[in-house]
């Protein structure tokens, strides 16, 4: 059985869904963290089946609309004295800015580089997001 | 208030803004002169990155009928662009010598980008297979002189839906509109984007079909908007060859439409619609450009808050 010890002070992002926790291990740079970080991919959970967890031995600063981008379902802890002091409910983001890229080659930002890639939600359900400048569709991260 | 306000897409206006911008356009269609004097002192800049014919000479007309004077470049090659200078950049300058621009842009989202940098009214005159608001514009006024409204019709679209951007606005404003329903004639390959069909159409729960036969839909429509197959949208030449000429409207077709229905076309025009089609009174693209030049008068006054 693997181990992971419980933390004193930072974070543990809980119920990823499985497969979504390297992405959000590398969205967040934690392979150059100089503090102790564990990614747990397809853990046991008995609501999901599987989930991935991450626990960051640290406070850092978190990007609350990727992660309800990625998965809104995921659990934030804030976690000081080995205690869970809060929980951070995740929504699915009405707007994003600098996370997804637009893909369309016929797109404004397929050539000019100066300005923030901007999306908007159009269906929270099948999270799908418009670019503001082509109203191209993405689904960046599909409902698994 | 549309003073200083930019169109960018057909969703930028309210239906009430829309309609000060139709009943000045109706007003100056019945006494141009009016308005000869209208835009003294002031200066459109026309920026079109891509060709044009009909879009820059109707803006640039349009400028010129209110008494107002025209700037600009006809080819991105003839401007900064070609140093490498960002839109940005070119947006910023020209504000500093026009009051009110008209941009044309083969990338989606240009006019979009460009708006975000500068302060006077920007029109869109066109940004890739993506919207052209102005042709819509013109399109409505079209269809509200030969029909009264554009209420509780129905509409063909017929060509390139895919990459068609007057397709793509026009069927954005009438999706505002009640009882209007869309048939979409088109091969497979060249459908409507899914933002449209499913943002825009679906999303209003407005009745539409995608078919991939004229015949037997031409009793139906009130309007048919017939569309080019547009070889510049093309990465593969294959591809245009083997669909440009799926479409093509003739005399033996329109012995299917009712004697009622307008066929109407952004020009311009390759072979989609035989000149033998010309001289039916149901055929009303020549006049649909002129109605551009006046739409376009109406909408230069009221950005610039003079109307």
């Amino acid at each position: 059985m693997l181990e992971i010890t419980s933390i004193e002070k930072g974070i543990v992002i809980d119920h990823i869904t499985a497969g979504y926790g390297i992405q959000v291990f590398n969205y967040l740079n934690l392979d150059k963290a100089d503090y102790n970080v564990a990614l747990i991919c397809n853990a046991y959970s008995q609501k999901m089946g599987k989930k991935d967890i991450i626990k960051i031995n640290n406070v850092i600063d978190i990007n609350y609309d990727f992660l309800g981008l990625i998965d809104p379902n995921a659990t934030v802890n804030i976690i000081e004295d080995g205690k869970t002091i809060k929980k951070v409910k995740l929504e699915v983001p009405d707007r994003v800015e600098n996370i997804i890229r637009c893909k369309n080659p016929r797109c404004v930002t397929s050539v000019e580089h100066y300005f923030p890639h901007v999306f908007h939600l159009v269906d929270k359900e099948k999270r799908s997001y418009r670019c503001e400048y082509c109203d191209d569709i993405v689904v960046p991260y599909p409902v698994k | 208030m549309l003073k200083n306000r930019s169109l960018i897409d057909p969703n930028d206006f309210t239906r009430e803004e829309f309609r000060e911008i139709f009943d000045l356009g109706h007003q100056i269609i019945a006494d141009p002169a009016k308005f000869s004097k209208s835009c003294e002192g002031k200066i459109l800049a026309t920026l079109f990155y891509e060709p044009s014919t009909r879009t820059r000479l109707s803006f640039e007309t349009a400028m010129l009928r209110l008494g107002g004077q025209v700037i600009g470049f006809s080819e991105a090659a003839s401007s900064s662009t070609a140093k490498g200078e960002s839109i940005a950049d070119t947006l910023r300058t020209v504000e500093c010598y026009a009051d009110i621009a008209a941009m044309r842009h083969p990338k989606e989202g240009a006019p979009r980008l460009a708006s975000h940098y500068i302060h006077m009214p920007l029109i869109n005159a066109g940004d890739g297979g993506h919207q052209h608001p102005t042709q819509t514009l013109t399109d409505i006024l079209t269809i509200e002189r030969l029909r009264g409204n554009v209420e509780n019709k129905t509409y063909g679209f017929c060509g390139d839906l895919k990459f068609g951007r007057t397709v793509h606005s026009l069927v954005k404003f009438l999706s505002n509109y009640e009882g209007v329903k869309f048939i979409f004639i088109s091969p497979e390959e060249l459908r409507v984007p899914e933002y449209i069909r499913e943002e825009v159409v679906r999303k209003k729960g407005i009745p539409f079909q995608e078919v991939d036969q004229m015949e037997p839909y031409m009793g139906q429509l009130d309007f048919l908007y017939m569309t080019r197959v547009q070889r510049e949208r093309f990465f593969n030449e294959e591809d245009y060859i083997r669909l440009k000429d799926r479409f093509i409207l003739d005399k033996e077709k329109m012995s299917y439409a009712r004697p009622d229905t307008y066929i109407l076309h952004p020009l311009p025009r390759v072979n989609e619609i035989s000149t033998e089609v010309d001289d039916d009174p149901r055929a009303q693209y020549f006049q649909q450009a002129k109605n551009g030049m006046y739409v376009r008068m109406a909408l230069i006054l009221k950005l610039l808050g003079i109307y």
